[in-house]
């Protein structure tokens, strides 16, 4: 699946996860530190994801 | 995951209340701890003037919107810091918002009003961007509430926030920061208006979930001068402990918020004198800001060194 990653924005592609917290866990990412969204929605670490997905995992983190 | 409240599918999880929320539920999760929080510190009634820093980032802008859906007037504040497309940008979704809204925004271009940008300002001396920066924001917010007798300022500072900055003053026994650091930083009689922290029950993933459930548009890229920063550091370390244990976070804030914070506020506060240069209260002869401006304009060539 197409993942979008920001702070820069870019893309990369994921295989073999096939649900929210899988991803998290395939690209080490703290669920505390991103959101994880598909389209307009959110997403919580158990739903499904399919292959065909394109989410985008948005760091909540700011400075300032 | 089920909604604690309706058992309707939840967009997300709030780990340290042990919940999911749907996103009405999770909307009026959020309402309900701005509100304590204004009712737990005693932050402003709804008669006083209130003003609030804007700077296009999620907190910011979800705190206006909270606060207006509860039915406080409050006008904003966006300071244009010069920092090239990222200042710019971060000016359109702020006027964008307070358009939509029907809220009035004021405008502050530091390059135009007071001759610099935080980039200039960061080479031109000894502190690094992110200090520069928000020593200028102090100093502009401070000065705008004052010239606009406003009684309040709202400030976007969350749980995360502040945690991370507590955990910075405690690596270093800062005790003087320690003794400051509060939800709410009382007025001042010689002109500094009350500073409120209202999102400091949320964390800021709360805070960028509500403007994903509320669809408000924000600026998602982080500020090019603030990579690698100090703070950011911590909040991603914080967040590992949280991962592990969640509550730390509001443990650590809240624990020393109820039982350490009146042992460090004790200190004497500095008492406060009136800048030779700009009138703006301060604790030396000239503020840091006029000083931090002197400096930058000496280095970019618009002001003579003086001997």
């Amino acid at each position: 699946m197409k993942v979008i990653l920001r702070q820069p924005r870019r893309e990369v592609e994921v295989e073999g996860v096939t649900k929210v917290a899988d991803l998290l866990k395939k690209l080490d990412v703290v669920a505390e530190s991103v959101l994880v969204i598909r389209g307009d929605e959110l997403l919580t670490p158990d739903l499904p994801l399919d292959p065909d997905d394109v989410v985008e995992l948005r760091p909540v983190i700011s400075g300032g | 995951m089920k909604c604690r409240v309706c058992r309707d599918r939840a967009v997300i999880q709030v780990r340290r209340h042990n919940a999911n929320f749907c996103k009405p539920h999770f909307v009026s999760h959020v309402h309900r701890q701005v509100e304590r929080a204004i009712h737990d510190y005693d932050m402003f009634k709804g008669s006083e003037t209130m003003m609030i820093g804007v700077s296009g980032g999620k907190d910011s802008l979800a705190l206006w919107d909270v606060l207006t859906t509860l039915g406080y007037r409050v006008d904003g504040v966006y300071l244009h810091l010069g920092i090239g497309d990222y200042s710019s940008d971060s000016l359109v979704f702020s006027q964008r918002f307070a358009d939509e809204r029907d809220l009035d925004l004021r405008v502050v271009d530091l390059p135009s009003e007071y001759g610099f940008s935080v980039p200039e300002a960061a080479a031109a001396g000894s502190r690094v961007p992110c200090s520069a920066c928000g020593l200028s924001k102090r100093y502009i917010l401070n000065k705008v509430a004052d010239d606009g007798e406003y009684d309040v300022l709202v400030m976007g500072h969350n749980l995360d926030d502040e945690a991370a900055t507590l955990f910075g003053n405690v690596t270093r026994w800062d005790l003087e920061y320690l003794g400051r650091q509060a939800p709410v930083l009382p007025a001042n009689a010689d002109g500094l208006a009350r500073k409120v922290k209202p999102l400091i029950r949320l964390a800021e993933r709360e805070t960028a979930a509500y403007c994903i459930v509320q669809g408000i548009d924000y600026e998602v890229e982080e500020c090019p001068m603030a990579a690698g920063n100090t703070v950011n550091r911590y909040k991603e370390w914080l967040n590992r402990l949280e991962e592990e244990a969640p509550g730390t976070k509001a443990n650590f804030l809240f624990g020393f918020l109820e039982r350490a914070a009146p042992v460090f506020g004790a200190a004497e506060p500095p008492e406060l004198v009136t800048c030779q240069q700009c009138g703006q209260v301060t604790t030396g002869e000239v503020c840091a800001f006029c000083r931090l401006r002197n400096q930058t304009l000496v280095h970019i060539g618009t002001k003579e060194q003086h001997v």
